[in-house]
This record gives C-alpha cells, sequence and structure tokens, in this order.
C-alpha cells in the first residue's frame, strides 16, 4: 500500500527538506521499514537502542494515534496518510527565549519559515565544523550568530600570519596561539550562549567515528582532500548529512550530501596523484573566495536544521569570483561508488593518507 | 560547429588565461583531442595514460555529468556548453 508521510522537520534533514513522501507497506512498521530504505538514517531517529519506539516518538494514521490502534502493526489501506510527530519537534522541550535573545535573533525571528519555533530548533541543534580556516572561520561566525546551541570545532592548528587575510576568526593577538582556543573565544564574543565543545586534535580514523557521531549536520571545512574522504566515509558510515564546500584561487565549489542520496567519492572517486593537485599554499586562495563558501555552508546548514528551503543535494554549486559567477551542474549518487553504492567496498575508515598517496597538509 | 568549454582555473595557464574557450567534435572526447591540438598539454592535465578521464575531474555537458551518460564517448552539438571541474582541495 502506498501511503502519504507527513515528515517532521527535525527529520528533513534526511528527505532533501521535503515535508511529505510517499511510502510503501501494508501496516506501519513495513511502511518504516520502506522510509529508512528511501531516507537511510531514519531508523536512527524513530527507534532507540532496543529498536523500540520511544514515548516521545507518537505515529498517526489518518489522525489517530497508532498506539490506540494496533501499534506499529496498524494495516494500512491505499491513500493512508502517514503522521509522525516527535514530542521535541519545537526544538528544546522547555526552552524559553530569554528577552535578550528575543532582541538578538529579532531579524531572523520575524522571517517566513522561522519564528520562535524555528529558532528553539537552532538552539537545539548540534554542528560539527572540521576545521577553523578560511571556510571553517564563516562557517562558524555565522551559525553561531545565528544561535546553533551546539558548535563542535576540529582544529588543531597554531594560527598563522598568512591566516589572518581569510581566517576571520583570528586576529593579530592570537598569532601561535590555538586556533581551537582562538576560535571559541572570538565565537563567544560575539554569542555567549553558543556551546562550543573544542576537539583539538587531528581527525583520523581513529577518532572520526566517535567525534562525529553525536552531531547532527557535519561541515567539513578542511584544506586538504584526505580528509575530506575521512569525513566523508564517517559520514556515510554513520548516516550524517554533509555540507561540503572547497575554495581555491577565485573559485569555488559547495553541495550538500544527504544520507543514501550520494557522497563525495561519488563526485570524486579518487585523489589527483601526489604533485598533481595544487593547494592555496602553491596557487593560492583569495580571501573572498572562503568569505562567500563558507556562509553559503552556513545556510545550507541552517536549511536543513529548520527543515526550509531546497538545499543543494544532487547539484554542485560552482563560484568564479574572475567572472563573478554562480552556476550549477547536475551531480547524483553513483551505484558503483565504493562507500555508499549498492555494493560497498569501504565499510570502515581506511588510511586515508596512504589512500591519497600523500601525508595530509594542514596549511 | 562552436562548443563553449569551460576551462578550470587550474587549467587556465594553458589556454592563455582564457575561461572560456569555443571547441568542436561530435563527442566529448573529440574536443579533448582539439582542445590538445590549439593547447598542449591539456590532455595529460584531464585524461589519463589510457585516455580515460582522470577520476578527479568531471566533465559536465549542458549541466550533465558525463559519467552517467556515455563517457567522453558523450554526443555534442552546435550550441552545447562542456565544463570541466576537477576536485578543489582547499579550505
Amino acid at each position: 500500500m502506498s501511503a502519504e508521510v507527513r515528515i517532521p522537520a527535525p527529520f528533513r534533514r534526511l528527505t532533501g527538506n521535503r515535508a511529505r513522501v510517499r511510502a510503501e507497506g501494508g501496516t506501519v512498521r513495513q511502511l518504516l521499514g520502506d522510509l529508512e530504505s528511501k531516507f537511510p538514517g531514519f531508523h536512527g531517529l524513530l527507534f532507540d537502542k532496543q529498536g523500540r519506539l520511544p514515548p516521545h516518538i507518537k505515529i498517526y494514521v489518518n489522525g489517530q494515534d497508532v498506539a490506540s490502534l494496533a501499534g506499529l502493526d496498524t494495516p494500512l489501506q491505499e491513500g493512508d496518510q502517514v503522521t509522525i510527530i516527535p514530542a521535541t519537534a519545537g526544538g528544546t522541550p522547555d526552552a524559553v527565549l530569554t528577552a535578550e535573545q528575543r532582541e538578538r535573533y529579532s531579524r531572523h525571528m520575524v522571517l517566513p519559515h522561522w519564528g520562535e519555533k524555528g529558532q528553539r530548533r537552532l538552539m537545539a541543534a548540534k554542528v560539527l565544523v572540521v576545521g577553523a580556516g578560511g571556510l571553517g572561520s564563516p562557517v562558524l561566525l555565522y551559525l553561531a550568530g545565528a544561535g546553533v546551541g551546539t558548535l563542535g570545532v576540529v582544529e588543531f592548528d597554531t594560527v598563522e600570519i598568512s591566516n589572518l587575510p581569510r581566517q576571520i576568526l583570528h586576529h593579530m593577538h592570537d598569532l601561535g596561539r590555538s586556533k581551537a582556543q582562538s576560535a571559541r573565544g572570538t565565537l563567544a564574543d560575539n554569542n555567549p550562549d553558543v556551546n562550543v565543545v573544542l576537539h583539538e586534535t587531528c581527525l583520523s580514523s581513529e577518532n572520526a567515528l566517535d567525534i562525529i557521531r553525536d552531531y547532527d549536520v557535519i561541515v567539513p571545512a578542511v584544506d586538504n582532500l584526505a580528509t575530506r574522504y575521512l569525513v566523508n566515509d564517517a559520514c556515510v558510515l554513520l548516516r550524517k548529512p554533509m555540507v561540503e564546500a572547497s575554495v581555491l584561487t577565485y573559485e569555488g565549489q559547495c553541495t550538500v550530501f544527504l544520507p543514501g542520496q550520494g557522497c563525495y567519492r561519488c563526485l570524486y572517486p579518487a585523489p589527483p596523484p601526489p604533485g598533481l593537485m595544487p593547494t592555496p599554499a602553491s596557487a593560492g586562495v583569495l580571501s573572498i573566495t572562503p568569505a562567500v563558501m563558507g556562509p553559503i555552508q552556513a545556510m545550507e546548514t541552517i536549511k536543513l536544521i529548520l527543515g526550509i528551503g531546497e538545499v543543494l543535494n544532487g547539484r554542485l554549486l560552482l563560484f568564479d569570483a574572475l567572472a563573478m559567477e554562480f552556476r550549477q551542474v547536475r551531480i547524483r549518487r553513483d551505484p558503483n561508488c565504493a562507500v555508499c553504492g549498492d555494493h560497498p567496498t569501504v565499510t570502515s575508515l581506511i588510511d586515508y593518507d596512504d589512500f591519497c598517496g600523500i601525508a595530509a597538509e594542514r596549511k | 560547429m562552436s562548443i563553449t568549454i569551460r576551462i578550470p582555473a587550474p587549467l587556465r595557464s594553458l589556454t592563455g588565461s582564457a575561461q572560456t574557450v569555443e571547441g568542436s567534435g561530435g563527442s566529448v572526447r573529440d574536443c579533448i583531442d582539439d582542445l590538445e591540438g590549439r593547447f598542449p598539454g591539456l590532455k595529460e592535465r584531464i585524461c589519463d595514460d589510457s585516455s580515460e578521464l582522470r577520476r578527479f575531474i568531471n566533465i559536465y555537458v549542458n549541466g550533465e555529468d558525463i559519467r552517467f551518460l556515455s563517457g567522453l564517448q558523450t554526443p555534442v552539438k552546435d550550441g552545447d556548453e562542456l565544463s570541466i571541474v576537477p576536485a578543489v582541495a582547499g579550505g
């Protein structure tokens, strides 16, 4: 049986922000299984570790709570309407905005599709930004400014003077200081309400899954391919949405990968041989380029959290600062992808320095 | 035939800094060979020793990835736009 399923906003990051989708099943249980196959990650949001539906998740069939019918074995008819409502749909259940927060976020809360409900949803969200450099700086600043409740920062580098033109979280008085500490200081100066969690470590195959696991949306803001592939594979394995961007010279790229709908390896199956990939240090990067792409990453992240607009999944946004031109090309999931394809050959994290053939540079 | 070919920044040193060039050919492969004739050295940046597209470079014809069309044999015609887009590492 085919039924219309209404998706609550906190879950729409798995459906490309679609509020209504169709799914098949003779019972609610079968329909939820079909939802999982279409939008991997749903089971993790709906069920507890014992595979049971927790009390705060309500499912209605044609307006009736399945708990008053036959539970997950409630039969479905063609054309039924199934609604999923988590009790925390409005963000932190008991969050009340203070007068200062209402003033702080006033320009956002009056926006269509935002309001106090959207603001509370942001305040309940957890976003991990990998890197506090050229891309990471504006991403973190705008997410903090918007009131994302928890911002994780993965960064182990120290501030150098060549960083300052584009890594706007850091200042002259931060030279030689831990970038992570510097980032936390600047973010706190803008919005002390944000819980900034520092992961002052080099992301690796040993720690990536544990670090990424606790966050809702992952934003790689890294400067090398090895870490890109690492974050990508971890997001695929953990079924996390990923907002990816990259920059060089006067150009940038950005897209969103949703669980089950393609990944970075679908886009670029293999890295270039060592020496064939220009880096910011060798080819240069205009500071304005990450200043454009980073906020786009922040915008896509906010859209995922709020469940609004059309995110970039299935599209690669290309920016050329010299032509002052934005273009889009269509991208798609590769059924032969090594990590997210129909028959994956990569089912755990690998040695990414070896995969890329070079030691990862973090400049 | 006139096909608009968009050149990514890392390859513009080979095209005299041109970000867009006009090309010709009945297929993507023909266009690359035509480009090589006019801008020597371009082909080896795009294709490997087997003349296959390098896996960190994508080519789009009118916005569609040729890997999901007919690869380098994807036909092109007058008025089409061909974009060469390599992976970029910086952040």
